[in-house]
């Protein structure tokens, strides 16, 4: 379970993409409130601000993703008012449980207009975007570690912003996400592990900084990201 | 039969670890005869956790020098937990009942000699119309040490409670050990928060710039008040290191990290005066 299925990796390469409209481009994952707070000053940083952020904010993503596309694949969406709850509970900060909804909506609409089903209307307003991302990624065909890879990616690319909130040589920011990749595959793994699981149980590792970061941000006068 | 309740020191059915102490405490509360005053039910101390009925120490949110209320004060009977220890303690706020439970010392974890994993397990439970305060002292997790530390509330929908957490990585000039905490709470049922932190040399990215960073201490103080149900209090991000957050549902959190205790604490306690009497100190 979980395994790419070699027919569809072209569907994961698809859910994946920083281009796919869904608005990913419009934030930085918290790396621009991680800047402007000063935390995060040279490559060292970065890569240090990187890891932590997928083994917290990105372990919880890849899991509710996971257990999103599991259940959807066995076309259970009653669950998901359930997966719901709990994301929220570990989402302390309003801004960024409205970062992750308003991704979600996006995404819902991106891929209701691209590839419709009736699981993308049946999601409801403002779902959490890892939830999407599991629905999306079962109704293209892939399994919940594929739907757990998708999110750990995509939050993870917002890296690229470095690019314009640093002064930094991008290739450098390539090689911190080039040697990112054993990690997230080794956190998808472990978010597939899960999939199944009581949502109670679901991971739940928190991320302070980011969290505080998050709330000055969107007070913030002058900001290039939405987050 | 008494071991069964306990925090399985050994997951994998290993040894139990040279010297490794299990204690199982609890403490209850209900309402008085007079239908508006406090007492202490049920109370069992053992080994480490030793618990003693209290009179106030020092301020205390919502029940200030309030005299109804049941007071009982955690103080530690030995050192540690130590790598190996399991721990667990057990707390009923009964229906309408008012309980302020505080400690009297810091929760220093020690390494066990063979490395084993020390645990302590909390459950609580607040009955309808009960309140719980439980204003905790740190935890401080020493270099090398080796801890998981769960704790897991069940609310009534009438219940309200506040509680204080803080950790602390490593005592003076020293780098922490692994540490591991849950923290969740239900209400009627449903999540409202549940948070885990990791730190330590197992902890990939921990002292990153979305964690802690170069931090030595962090912590939260969670409020839940049925009355926030319509108009939760608004996010304050009040410092630079601290921010107060309202949850999905009526509670608050209030986290801050802070280069050592005495600086965690005081950004804790700010925080708790946006939130008004009687819940500020």
């Amino acid at each position: 379970m979980g395994q790419v299925d070699l027919g569809r990796q072209a569907a994961l390469l698809l859910l994946a993409d920083g281009r796919l409209p869904a608005g990913g481009y419009a934030h930085s994952g918290g790396l621009e409130p991680a800047v402007i707070a000063g935390r995060v000053r040279n490559m060292a940083d970065l890569e240090a601000f990187l890891t932590g952020r997928a083994q917290t904010a990105g372990l919880v993503a890849a899991a509710f993703a996971a257990a999103a596309c599991a259940r959807a694949s066995r076309d259970d969406l009653a669950a998901l008012p359930e997966l719901e709850a709990e994301f929220d509970a570990r989402i302390p900060s309003p801004e960024l449980r409205k970062v992750s909804r308003d991704l979600g909506r996006q995404l819902q609409r991106a891929m209701g207009s691209i590839h419709p089903h009736r699981y993308f209307s049946a999601l409801g307003r403002a779902p959490h975007q890892p939830l999407v991302m599991g629905v999306a990624a079962s109704v293209l065909g892939l399994g919940p570690q594929d739907a757990a890879l998708a999110i750990l990616h995509d939050n993870n690319a917002g890296a690229a912003a470095a690019a314009k909130l640093m002064r930094v040589d991008p290739f450098e920011v390539h090689a911190i996400l080039a040697r990112a990749t054993g990690p997230l595959d080794d956190l998808a793994r472990r978010a597939a592990e899960t999939a199944d699981a009581d949502p109670a149980d679901l991971p739940a590792p928190s991320a302070p900084l980011a969290d505080i970061a998050a709330e000055h941000h969107r007070r913030a006068d002058a900001r290039l990201f939405a987050s | 039969m008494r071991d069964s309740l306990l925090p399985d020191p050994s997951p994998r059915g290993l040894a139990r670890a040279i010297g490794a102490m299990f204690a199982h405490a609890s403490v209850s509360s209900e309402l008085a005869a007079n239908g508006h005053s406090s007492q202490i039910g049920n109370l069992r101390s053992d080994g480490p956790l030793v618990l003693r009925k209290s009179n106030p120490k020092g301020p205390e949110p919502l029940t200030h020098r309030d005299p109804g209320v049941a007071r009982v004060m955690l103080a530690a009977g030995t050192a540690g937990p130590l790598g190996g220890d399991g721990y667990r303690f057990d707390v009923h706020v009964g229906a309408g009942s008012t309980m302020v439970l505080t400690e009297a010392s810091a929760l220093l974890l020690l390494p066990g000699i063979s490395g084993a994993r020390s645990r302590f397990a909390i459950n609580i439970t607040v009955e309808a119309g009960a309140t719980l305060v439980w204003w905790a002292e740190p935890i401080i997790a020493a270099q090398h040490c080796n801890h998981h530390h769960e704790v897991r509330i069940s609310l009534a929908p009438s219940a309200r409670m506040i509680l204080r957490e803080e950790m602390i990585l490593g005592r003076h000039g020293e780098t922490p050990g692994d540490f591991t905490s849950r923290l969740r709470i239900t209400r009627d049922g449903a999540p409202l928060y549940d948070q885990q932190l990791e730190f330590g040399p197992k902890a990939a990215g921990f002292d990153g710039a979305a964690v802690l960073g170069a931090a030595r201490a962090t912590g939260s103080v969670i409020a839940v008040d049925p009355a926030w149900q319509d108009a939760p209090p608004q996010a304050q991000p009040y410092h630079p290191q601290a921010v107060l957050t309202p949850l999905a549902g009526p509670g608050v959190a209030i986290a801050a990290v802070a280069p050592d205790s005495l600086e965690l604490r005081n950004l804790l306690t700010q925080g708790l005066q946006y939130l008004g009497p009687p819940w500020a100190i």
